[in-house]
């Protein structure tokens, strides 16, 4: 398999505050709305830099949709940030009502998502998000895999007409992916070709993939590794010319079952080309205090995890 | 237009909301008939607005948003009548393929409508971010919004308020539909807004009360409310009016927040309200 040298460990809410950073440089229209996070969110170099388009909202995540609505309505390009459960749990009807059936321009940046938030425990790990947002009509689903592209990712959500949700992560993570990668939403990136299984990934849930692509190497098993970075709109041209090649799947995220990466690729492929698939994923639990590498073997989000998972799904070709 | 002439607008928009509401066979006559008097001062006296070149940005120009989405049949009246679409268009509210949606739709495309509305709460959020814009865009206009009392009991709406005193959010002028009646009951037995003028004022809002069925206080009143923006505070006009105003059987009855008259109930309400611009 292709080699993935480790170039960095950086945190992807960091990528998005440099990536909201650029992007306001090109843009005098972007606006940002924070909801008492701004460091959390790593939204203060735009702070900073562009003061009289920073709006600091305070604790009221309601009122902070509807405000990005009304900025988005009159022309502005509203990045909106706090923590994911913030940015969609707790208002969910403000996005489904004044971003998505109003199809506003808004761009809901959501950080510290899944369960690799750590110690704050189950509260504010949230493992819904994808679910909840891929549900809303319109609504674009975006999750990157480290700092590097999720840079890429905001320049690229700064640059698309329409609502759009953010995600991304609060701990270190490794960085693979180099600037010079293309990133288009709604196109799945192939990281590494291969014939008997396809796996596909999303987050910080990639670099497991890639590691596990190493260890299912040496057992024999000669795995194709796509990085699903948009959730909504799926590329099914991508899933599905890989799966008609290797015929079984493994999904990888860090979300819950439900309303996830699986949930999305299972109906795709019932529709289209049913083949076994196994997930790596949260089986409906709650998460809990702990480190973040502690959870994640935990509750499975490993490469051995993925491993397993493939070796299941040839069984079941 | 003086006051007789906006009188005479608003009686048309009533029998037109009763119309609209009797034909749909469903929707809300009596927040609708409460705030006709407002929605018409508003379009064709106190707002500048260019009906015939709408935009959903609405550069230059005042800006509404109705945040108690289910009053719509008065907005989609005043708004067909000051020339934003066909009068004749008003027979299609809630029926299949209309761009009348049962509560207001940006999707539908109807000229006038910059928001969705019907989850109570969000409009002045909404009407406080196109505010915001204008401000950074030195656009002078001005922002208005509506709510019924009832919609106060949303969290959303406080949040908003104190923001909008704490950013000094000046450019922006909220009305509220103090009819004092809710799906269940009055808002006093149902949870009472308490002092609704000190609630404001506390949070920071410049507040001016009037008698919201009355077209010479409402004229006023939003005179009042203008010369009061630009000055570091966000303003709220307190529209007391009456749930169902201009009907006698509906008149003051929560009763009637939801439901639509029969053809012998339209009857009688017509009887009361006299043709002054022609029924589509």
């Amino acid at each position: 398999m292709k080699d993935f040298p480790i170039l960095d460990k950086k945190d992807t809410r960091s990528g998005f505050g440099k990536g909201l950073y650029e992007a306001a440089l090109k843009n005098p229209n972007i606006v940002a709305l924070c909801a008492d996070l701004t460091g959390s969110v790593k939204m203060d170099e735009f702070a900073k830099a562009f003061p009289d388009r920073f709006y600091q909202m305070g604790i009221a995540e309601a009122n902070m949709i509807g405000v990005a609505a009304g900025l988005a309505t009159a022309g502005k390009i509203p990045f909106t940030g706090t923590f994911a459960n913030f940015s969609t749990a707790r208002v969910f009807d403000q996005i489904r009502q004044a971003v998505a059936y109003s199809n506003k321009n808004v761009k809901i940046c959501a950080s510290h998502a899944g369960i690799t938030l750590g110690e704050d425990g189950a509260t504010h790990q949230t493992l819904e998000d994808i679910g909840m947002m891929k549900m809303l009509p319109g609504m674009t689903v975006v999750v990157p895999c480290d700092y590097e592209q999720t840079r890429l990712a905001t320049l690229a959500v700064a640059e698309y007409e329409g609502p759009v949700y953010l995600r991304f992560g609060r701990p270190k993570q490794v960085v693979f992916t180099t600037a010079a990668q293309d990133f288009v939403i709604g196109k799945a990136q192939l990281l590494d070709v291969g014939r008997d299984i396809s796996i596909f990934a999303t987050g910080i849930m990639v670099w497991e993939a890639i590691q596990a692509c190493k260890k299912l190497e040496e057992m024999g098993i000669d795995a194709e590794i796509i990085n699903i970075h948009t959730i909504k709109p799926l590329d099914n041209h991508a899933i599905l010319n890989s799966v008609k090649k290797t015929g079984c799947v493994v999904t990888a995220e860090e979300h819950q079952i439900n309303g996830g990466l699986c949930d999305s690729i299972s109906q795709l492929l019932c529709r289209e080309y049913p083949v076994p698939v196994e997930a790596v994923a949260i089986f409906d639990q709650w998460g809990q205090s702990g480190t973040p590498d502690e959870l994640m073997k935990l509750y499975n989000l490993t490469s051995d995890a993925i491993v397993n998972a493939a070796v299941k799904a040839i069984q079941r070709k | 237009m003086n006051v007789k002439e906006l009188q005479d607008v608003a009686a048309q928009v009533r029998r037109d909301v009763l119309r609209m509401i009797n034909g749909a066979k469903s929707g809300h006559p009596g927040g609708s008939l409460s705030c006709t008097d407002y929605l018409t001062a508003l379009y064709f006296k106190e707002m500048n607005v260019d009906p015939s070149h709408f935009t959903i940005e609405g550069k230059d120009e005042d800006i509404f948003y109705l945040s108690n989405g289910h009053v719509c049949p008065a907005w989609y009246s005043v708004l067909a009548r000051r020339g934003y679409y066909p009068v004749s268009e008003l027979s299609t509210l809630r029926k299949i393929g209309s761009r009348l949606q049962g509560h207001p739709s940006l999707s539908h495309k109807l000229p006038g409508i910059r928001s969705a509305s019907g989850s109570l709460g969000q409009g002045l959020s909404v009407g406080i971010g196109h505010a915001l814009a204008k401000k950074a865009d030195n656009d002078d206009s001005l922002v208005f919004t509506l709510h019924g009392d009832g919609e106060l009991q949303e969290g959303q709406i406080w949040e908003a308020a104190m923001f909008a005193a704490s950013k000094h959010v000046d450019n922006i002028i909220a009305a509220i539909d103090y009819n004092h009646q809710q799906i269940d009951g009055t808002i006093e037995d149902v949870n009472s807004l308490g002092n609704l003028s000190e609630k404001w004022t506390a949070f920071g809002w410049h507040v001016i009360n009037i008698n919201g069925n009355n077209m010479l206080e409402v004229v006023t009143g939003l005179e009042q409310a203008k010369s009061a923006a630009h000055k570091g505070q966000p303003v709220v006009i307190i529209l007391n009016t009456k749930m169902g105003f201009g009907v006698d059987f509906m008149y003051d009855s929560h009763k009637w927040h939801g439901v639509a008259p029969n053809d012998e109930q339209l009857a009688n309400a017509l009887s009361q309200i006299p043709e002054t611009l022609g029924d589509y």
